[in-house]
């Protein structure tokens, strides 16, 4: 098992903005289940701005902690400014993540975007985004810098 | 906070009967027992004690023990021992898809030096079917392989069945019983087993020291040359601290199992099974509901993943584990719970809890109390629900 630092821990015991939203004006689905994450993130946006954000998320601590503070992060930004968050950003807020737990992170930042995309599919009248649980996982991906746990 | 261990399949503790006996070979009984003088003696004795004592855990000859540096030593050294010795006479192995890595990267490895492997695979409660079994031997079949219990999830295998088959076509049958040496009655002389590798962390004796039963008659060749101890098949000084604490593990196993204390164990774990298939929901046990050990409860909870759960329970002090695949620091959840058919998704929400000696009634109803709100937290967080 990996080991967390304190700011982990205590956004995984305590994360914030956890939860289905009702009528969302974007969501976003991303990561895999048979690699053992899922996150999805709902969104509210009121005059171009992200009002309220909250987040679903099937996965392990560094997941839950990386969507709780992202969450956090973006809530009240210009959706323009939440799509300048990067993962390196989000394991930065939480004071680093292990090498192998990156991903988290990665995914974080994919589930916001997914969400923005989302949302502004539906302004234009386009149908909404389907869930992309058919992802390659971020760790399948060769050459990413994160290693792999092993 | 009363923290309670539930990892016993990973490792127990030394139990302080077990400590007292080794601390002497530290210290003031330091002999090489290869040596001929009193210091030596001393030592020696205490190495042929220890060896009958594990022996007679298994109702073995003492000769037909030999300690190794622990149980994946010894399944190499049953493994390799076997192919090493009798690939003149045949090069087929045969094994099973849930074996400890330490069997099966040793087999798929004898694979690669020109052997040809056979990997059964289980049923869905991580048996082996009995007929499979039979139809895999092949003529040039020297050595059949199966685990005698599974560490992750419990299920006692139908060792009898497939040691019987093994002696009707002249083959030889090995089994890991490190999850069920110390837990479980054993006889050899009423089991068709070739040879069995124990580990003595596993029932309350040291790290670092296992055993291999080789049944007489039976010539394996060694891994380690050198020096000949261990009746030749395992060169080096011994390690007689461990050696010691083994032979006390295995005296303090074999009371355990005379005085029913394994009975008093296996009912605290059916209160354990019981109360979380019926305070949670969508929960499946993972293993066989009886064949398993008698310590051991595994389960999957659908919709929330291992790693999770494992770090919720440590803070309120439970030690568990898990099979998902953030827990094996690999991409993949366990490939036990794949084996037995199960998907990638349910895989990840795996949790084991193993009981040991001093489990109590009240810590079952303390993790009956504590972990349903912790599964529900973490599926009130969960995009996976029931019928989503």
């Amino acid at each position: 098992m990996s080991m967390y630092n304190e700011k982990v821990i205590q956004a995984f015991m305590n994360p914030k903005n956890v939860g289905a939203m009702e009528n969302p004006d974007g969501v976003g689905e991303v990561g895999n289940p048979r690699c053992g994450d899922v996150m999805r993130i709902y969104l509210r946006v009121r005059d171009d701005r992200i009002e309220d954000i909250r987040f679903e998320t099937f996965g392990c601590a560094a997941a839950i902690a990386t969507s709780s503070t992202a969450t956090e992060m973006v809530k009240g930004k210009t959706i323009e400014e939440a799509l300048k968050l990067t993962n390196r950003e989000v394991a930065e807020a939480l004071g680093g993540l292990p090498p192998e737990k990156i991903h988290c992170s990665l995914l974080a930042e994919e589930g916001i975007r997914a969400a923005i995309e989302d949302y502004r599919r539906r302004r234009q009248g386009l149908p909404p985004l389907p869930p992309r649980h058919d992802a390659v996982c971020h760790h399948d991906i060769p050459g990413m810098e994160e290693g792999h746990g092993e | 906070m009363r923290r309670i261990y539930m990892d016993h399949s990973a490792t127990t503790c030394v139990d302080p009967s077990v400590l007292e006996k080794m601390l002497p070979f530290f210290s003031e009984k330091y002999g090489n027992p290869n040596s001929v003088h009193a210091w030596g003696r001393e030592v020696r004795t205490a190495i042929d004690e220890a060896r009958a004592s594990v022996a007679r855990l298994l109702n073995a000859e003492p000769r037909e023990i030999l300690f190794t540096g622990g149980g994946s030593e010894a399944d190499n050294l049953a493994i390799k021992g076997v192919a090493e010795s009798f690939s003149g006479k045949g090069r087929h192995v045969i094994t099973s898809a849930i074996e400890h890595h330490a069997v099966l990267d040793t087999v798929k490895w004898l694979g690669k030096e020109g052997f040809d492997v056979t990997i059964l695979p289980v049923d869905s409660e991580g048996r082996v079917r009995v007929e499979d079994f039979r139809a895999a031997i092949r003529p040039d079949t020297i050595l059949a392989t199966v685990m005698y219990a599974n560490n992750e999830v419990g299920t006692v295998q139908p060792i009898r069945e497939l040691g019987e088959i093994c002696r009707e076509k002249g083959i030889l049958f090995h089994t890991d019983a490190v999850q069920a040496a110390g837990h479980l009655p054993l006889n050899v002389r009423d089991l068709p087993v070739d040879l069995m590798t124990m580990a003595a962390h596993k029932m309350y004796g040291p790290k670092g020291v296992g055993a291999l039963y080789v049944r007489k008659g039976v010539r394996i060749a060694p891994l380690v040359h050198g020096g000949g101890q261990e009746f030749g098949l395992r060169s080096g000084t011994e390690n007689t601290a461990g050696i010691v604490g083994f032979g006390a593990a295995a005296e303090l196993a074999a009371r355990r199992i005379a005085n029913g204390e394994i009975d008093k164990e296996r009912r605290l774990r059916d209160r354990l099974i019981d109360g979380v298939l019926s305070r949670i929901e969508d929960v499946l046990l993972t293993g066989h509901r009886t064949e398993r050990l008698p310590f051991h409860a595994s389960f999957c909870i659908r919709y929330i993943e291992g790693e999770a759960m494992l770090l919720r329970l440590d803070f309120a002090g439970i030690g568990a584990s898990s099979g998902s695949a953030c827990t094996s620091g690999s991409l993949e959840p366990s490939y036990v719970l794949l084996a037995m058919g199960l998907d990638h998704a349910t895989a990840h929400g795996s949790l084991r809890l193993t009981l040991g000696k001093d489990t109590t009634e009240e810590d079952i109803d303390t993790i009956l109390n504590t972990l349903p709100p912790i599964v529900e937290n973490l599926r009130a967080m969960s995009p996976f629900k029931k019928n989503a």
